[in-house]
């Protein structure tokens, strides 16, 4: 092999890792905006799927005496819904969205009110013996 | 900073939600709980009223909104009797569902009050986050609808089933999953109320076929939906409270859904795809009946000897207890039988009455101490050494076909012991089989005495009798 040679290989080589380099960043280029919209959702879903665990484990240890109560509470925090209604009321400008966010915030208010008097109306029954 | 202390108080608002969900674990530290619970909405709310940016027009009509919903919510609860409490928690369901549609639909008309884009150009994740938030919503809604027509009698428990129903409800699954695919693809205005309308249509068919007593299973999924829904539109609008909320509220329904299915021993498939109970109640309440051993049925006078002479008594109360009202003048029964020297307990089946953990209330309603009051592992291995079972408006759950008959409708379905007790005292209006359609074999036991009556009368005549 002449000194020619190899340096027509050297050449020729630098050229296709610069092909694959050019390549890999217009790769990188358009998986970026992806790789960042996924981020924050998959900063939600982690803290989603941690929810569930907690959720799982911690209704796991409610007494099935109380398994009513249980439904009456988880319906009433259920209506924490209201915080994007109160968001699209407060925040937006636009008629629509004012009035489908009064609308919400009025239904869950109906929850949030009757959820918790309800369920502390039921707790408030459940007695020892001789109390 | 004003953006860092709303995401603080919602980071305290869900650490409270999780505390109060805890503290029902015991009934001393309930209503603690549910005092957190509510202090954690509170927070949420407020810190939400002063977010940077919020309108004062915005802010006067969110407080009018929380006024009216706020005072009907506390009459509500205030009035409602508690027999009537699964048709009310029904009810609330599908508000959260329908609000749940109410803030997608406004998250889509303004999106740009959630950062998510522009009206007509959305994020195309926060479409897909949107139209589940949507759909489950609409289905939790309308579902909901169904479940407290059929609680509250306005609409026959009886499953309503017609030919193709699965067919039916399966291709309209399929073209939900296609609208909301051309949803996301194209945002459009149309599709959007397509995907709400044909939601509702598909919560009012999931729901019509499944019957009264599977009630418990279809409250509680529904409890769950109303959870999933707040964690959809948790996801479209970027809140972490809404998604942690959702997953613990979808968690406790999913678990108490599993529970009443093991209750019963099926499946949640064979619950949802509905028609239990449908056919044969009425024919296995005539026929067999009089080819059998006879029943022995005896007075109240007869049962309120026996019991005066009973060290031991468990009393098993049902769904029929809750329709004639009668837990009162049980406790009053149970008091008199105390102060003759019995030890009372009751035993209470997973799946007894239309939800979850019904009979306690009841029974708490009716100052029944919460410690007398038994589930079933706890208190089955009891029943070999009671004097009496008094099985008042309970049916299915008593059958011993459960342990033994392999074909019958029941077989497997956890079940009280009362045949181990001496004496089983059934309180029933007649001969007829319980939900199942299944005949109980213990009313035809030697030492089994029907008592015959409305379960309130029976009782009040019972009391009468030991006064004397």
């Amino acid at each position: 092999m002449t000194p020619q040679q190899i340096a027509n290989e050297a050449a020729a080589l630098s050229d296709r890792a610069a092909l694959l380099a050019n390549q890999a960043r217009q790769m990188a280029e358009t998986v970026a905006p992806v790789a960042a919209a996924a981020e924050p959702f998959l900063l939600l879903l982690t803290i989603f799927l941690m929810a569930c665990f907690v959720g799982y484990y911690v209704v796991w240890g409610v007494t099935p005496a109380l398994h009513s109560p249980l439904m009456g509470l988880t319906n009433a925090i259920s209506s924490v819904i209201v915080v994007g209604a109160i968001l699209a009321t407060g925040l937006s400008d636009s008629i629509a969205a004012k009035t489908f966010g009064f609308l919400a915030v009025t239904l869950a208010a109906v929850n949030i009110a009757g959820g918790f008097m309800v369920t502390r109306r039921m707790l408030a029954m459940f007695k020892k013996k001789g109390s | 900073m004003a953006q860092t202390f709303s995401t603080l108080a919602y980071l305290v608002a869900s650490v409270l939600f999780i505390l109060a969900l805890r503290g029902l674990s015991h009934p001393e530290t309930s209503r603690r709980g549910n005092l957190l619970g509510m202090i954690g909405m509170g927070i949420a709310i407020v810190a939400t009223l002063l977010k940077p940016g919020m309108g004062i027009g915005g802010i006067v009509i969110v407080i009018a909104g929380l006024a009216i919903g706020g005072t009907i919510g506390t009459i509500v609860a205030q009035r409602i009797q508690m027999t009537a409490l699964p048709q009310l928690v029904a009810a609330f369901h599908s508000l959260v569902g329908m609000a749940a549609v109410f803030v997608a639909a406004a998250a889509f008309y303004a999106p740009d009050a959630f950062g998510i884009g522009t009206p007509g150009n959305i994020k195309v994740a926060s479409l897909i986050e949107m139209s589940l938030g949507l759909a489950i919503g609409a289905i939790t809604f309308s579902g909901s609808v169904i479940a407290f027509l059929k609680l509250a009698g306005r609409m026959s428990g009886a499953p309503l089933i017609f030919k193709g129903q699965h067919m039916l409800n399966a291709g309209l699954g399929v073209l939900l999953l296609v609208l909301i695919i051309a949803f996301c693809a194209t945002g459009s205005q149309v599709l959007f109320w397509l995907i709400a309308l044909l939601s509702f249509a598909l919560g009012f068919l999931l729901i019509v076929p499944i019957g009264g007593a599977d009630m418990p299973v279809v409250v509680s999924m529904l409890n769950s939906y109303s959870g999933w829904a707040a964690a959809g539109i948790g996801f479209t609008i970027g809140n972490l409270l809404l998604i942690v909320t959702g997953a613990l509220v979808g968690a406790s329904g999913a678990i108490l859904s599993y529970i009443m299915c093991k209750g019963m021993n099926r499946s949640i498939i064979n619950v949802l795809l509905g028609g239990f109970g449908s056919e044969g109640g009425a024919a296995a309440a005539g026929g067999n009946a009089a080819d059998r051993a006879p029943v022995k049925s005896g007075s109240p006078e007869d049962a309120a000897y026996m019991m005066k002479n009973a060290q031991k008594i468990i009393i098993v109360p049902g769904y029929g207890m809750a329709v004639a009202q009668a837990q009162q003048v049980l406790r009053e029964m149970a008091d008199l039988l105390k102060k003759e020297g019995a030890e009372i307990s009751y035993a209470i089946h997973p799946v007894a009455g239309r939800m979850p953990g019904h009979m306690n209330v009841l029974l708490a309603e009716a100052n029944v101490p919460y410690d007398e009051v038994h589930e079933l592992e706890e208190i089955n291995a009891e029943f070999a050494d009671a004097d009496v079972a008094f099985v008042i408006g309970a049916n299915d759950v008593t059958n011993p076909a459960a342990k033994t008959d392999k074909s019958s409708a029941i077989y497997g379905m956890p079940i009280l012991d009362v045949e181990k007790a001496k004496t089983v005292f059934f309180i029933k209006r007649g001969m007829a089989s319980g939900y199942a359609g299944v005949e109980n074999e213990l009313f035809f036991r030697p030492n089994t005495m029907m008592l015959f009556g409305d379960a309130k009368k029976v009782t009040q005549e019972i009391v009468q009798a030991l006064q004397r």
